[in-house]
């Protein structure tokens, strides 16, 4: 008896929530690709052939037949997806990078701290990640209009005598990304530098190596995984950020994120919204499962 | 370790002025006189009141914390279980799948996970609405949760679960008297968390939402869209006040809770 209850217990551990991600999760990416190769529709849902699960399997090979890659082409047809995609990349790149140079003083700062105070440190940094996202790209208009706050200040100080145009340029995006993400970046890098050995950079330092030369040498490299993992953390969500671009970018803007947001929402395509993410995803698999590895590793490490 | 040079010292304190300033001056301008964001003008009160006279707004918020009461209590449980089902069964067929369907949700961007699951819910011909919101937020939480709680439950001794097992106890029972309180405080956490992303969210709610439901985030969307005013930056201060209350008497109840432990361990050896 207890022995089947113990077999029950761990059999449902495992399937209740390995079901649910599949049904929730896993499933609706092949339905997004399905939609990719259907035909817009004035209809609701608003595309051809329309799915049906009860069809039997003769009605999906029928309706297999109707599929088409015409999205796809579509898709390299007009330039502005492409431009799109490239322009994500190179966005989110340079926020990745200027975060990490942002985020890498703060943790090695916080690392430093005496024992005492870390952990007060460590409740700082995660505290603004509970606060809205919405909220905080929206407290930046306020800071980066031309008679915003920022200006304002740059003028009173002289510093400046005409006014920045940042709101509404990519200059406003990196800030936008760089400031959303900033803990993400912190704490995985904070954590790799505490637990490191200190006894490595004072040996490197006691046979001559200058203070940079430790750092770049020792330091930086056993830092790498949480660099690594704070990269990804920063990088794949930026890439299809929709919020920052739409919020704080101008109209010229392009990001991948924004064009299906308006593909979907002001176009109701969805079709081509559907083409759109799955190339998006394409695009983001290989950080995906770097990601998921490095995560995988660092867990049977903790073990 | 070192010394805690100037240098550091520096490098946090700009660090945390550039998070914390600009929620600052949202706060200190929801407070603002005037209708201009950007201009101090005096101190009142009115976009408050005029807040509570705004009966959609009143609305929208109804619907966000039922949906997040909703969601976070359901992605707990889900989680805990995914955390449950990492930790302690290292081989089990399709593992790798499982593993990764817990971590991608956590870098998947917003607008993929939004779609997809609106696609699926016309697949499957559900009604759009207040219930497709939960669906979606307890799936993208759940793994927040899972993640929480998993590291939590690294670092804790099996040796006592063993000698519950050992005095005869079943695993289910062995689970809610021994497994369950000592990761609660983890699962409490991963429970705020879940509720704070849900309170939050903006893009996964607009793609699944469907006629009548319309969550705040929502509503301050469109609303921001349309120029930045006081009102705004009254709700946004409302918002992180409940979350900032929120945070910390979580962190509270956690530190009292593992106080406690501490005391009934050095108890028991004591007794021993």
């Amino acid at each position: 008896m207890t022995r089947v209850a113990s077999a029950l217990f761990s059999r449902l551990v495992i399937i209740i929530p390995y079901a649910w991600l599949l049904f929730f999760f896993l499933i609706p990416f092949f339905i997004v690709f399905r939609i990719s190769l259907s035909q817009t529709a004035v209809a609701m849902p608003p595309y051809t052939p329309v799915f049906d699960l009860f069809g039997g399997l003769s009605g999906i090979v029928e309706k297999a037949r109707e599929f088409s890659f015409d999205n796809y082409v579509w898709l390299t047809e007009d330039v502005l997806y492409f431009n799109a995609y490239v322009s994500s990349v190179i966005i989110a790149a340079i926020s990745t990078l200027l975060t990490l140079l942002i985020a890498y003083p703060i943790a090695y700062g916080m690392a430093k701290a005496p024992k005492t105070v870390r952990p007060t440190l460590l409740m700082l940094v995660i505290l603004p990640f509970w606060t809205s996202f919405l909220i905080r790209v929206y407290a930046w208009i306020a800071i980066l209009k031309p008679e915003g706050l920022l200006n304002q200040f740059l003028l009173a100080t002289g510093v400046i005598d005409q006014p920045l145009i940042i709101l509404n340029t990519n200059w406003a995006i990196y800030i936008g990304i760089v400031y959303s993400y900033l803990p993400f970046m912190v704490l995985p890098i904070y954590s790799s530098l505490e637990k490191m050995d200190h006894t490595l950079t004072e040996a490197a330092l006691d046979l001559g190596c200058t203070p940079f030369t430790a750092f770049w040498r020792v330091t930086f490299p056993l830092s790498l995984a949480g660099v690594v993992a704070g990269c990804l953390l920063v990088f794949i969500p930026a890439v299809g950020e929709f919020v920052i671009p739409d919020l704080l970018g101008g109209s010229e803007t392009l990001m991948i994120g924004k064009t299906l947001w308006n593909e979907f929402n002001a176009n109701r395509d969805w079709p081509v919204s559907s083409a759109v993410a799955t190339i998006l995803l394409l695009i983001l698999v290989l950080p995906i499962v770097y990601f998921q590895n490095a995560q995988a590793k660092a867990d049977s490490e903790g073990r | 370790m070192g010394t805690w040079s100037r240098f550091n010292i520096a490098s946090i304190v700009l660090g945390f002025g550039f998070l914390y300033l600009p929620i600052v001056l949202l706060v200190i301008f929801s407070f603002n006189e005037s209708k201009l964001v950007t201009v101090w003008a005096g101190f009142s009160t009115k976009w408050y009141a005029q807040l509570l006279h705004n009966q959609a707004l009143l609305d929208a918020a109804w619907v966000t914390i039922r949906v997040a009461l909703i969601s976070a209590t359901c992605a707990t449980v889900l989680g805990t279980l995914a955390a449950l089902a990492l930790v302690r069964y290292t081989r089990f067929r399709g593992r790798m799948l499982f593993s990764g369907m817990v971590y991608a949700p956590l870098v998947m961007p917003e607008v993929i996970t939004g779609l997809s699951l609106l696609l699926l819910f016309v697949a499957i011909g559900l009604d759009r609405g207040f219930w497709t919101i939960t669906l979606a937020h307890i799936t993208f939480t759940m793994c927040f949760v899972a993640v929480v709680v998993q590291s939590r439950l690294l670092s804790f001794d099996r040796s006592i679960e063993e000698a519950a097992l050992d005095l005869g106890a079943t695993p289910v029972r062995t689970f809610f008297a021994i497994t369950l309180p000592v990761i609660a405080p983890a699962v409490f956490s991963g429970w705020v968390l879940a509720f704070t992303l849900s309170l939050d969210d903006l893009v996964i709610s607009s793609f699944t939402t469907g006629p009548g439901a319309t969550t705040l985030p929502m509503k301050i969307y469109s609303q921001v869209r349309l120029g930045v005013t006081p009102e705004i930056n009254a709700i946004c201060t409302i918002l992180i006040g409940v979350v900032a209350i929120g945070v910390v008497v979580a962190s509270i109840v956690t530190k009292q809770r593992e106080a406690q432990r501490e005391r009934d361990e050095r108890a028991a050896f004591a007794q021993s």
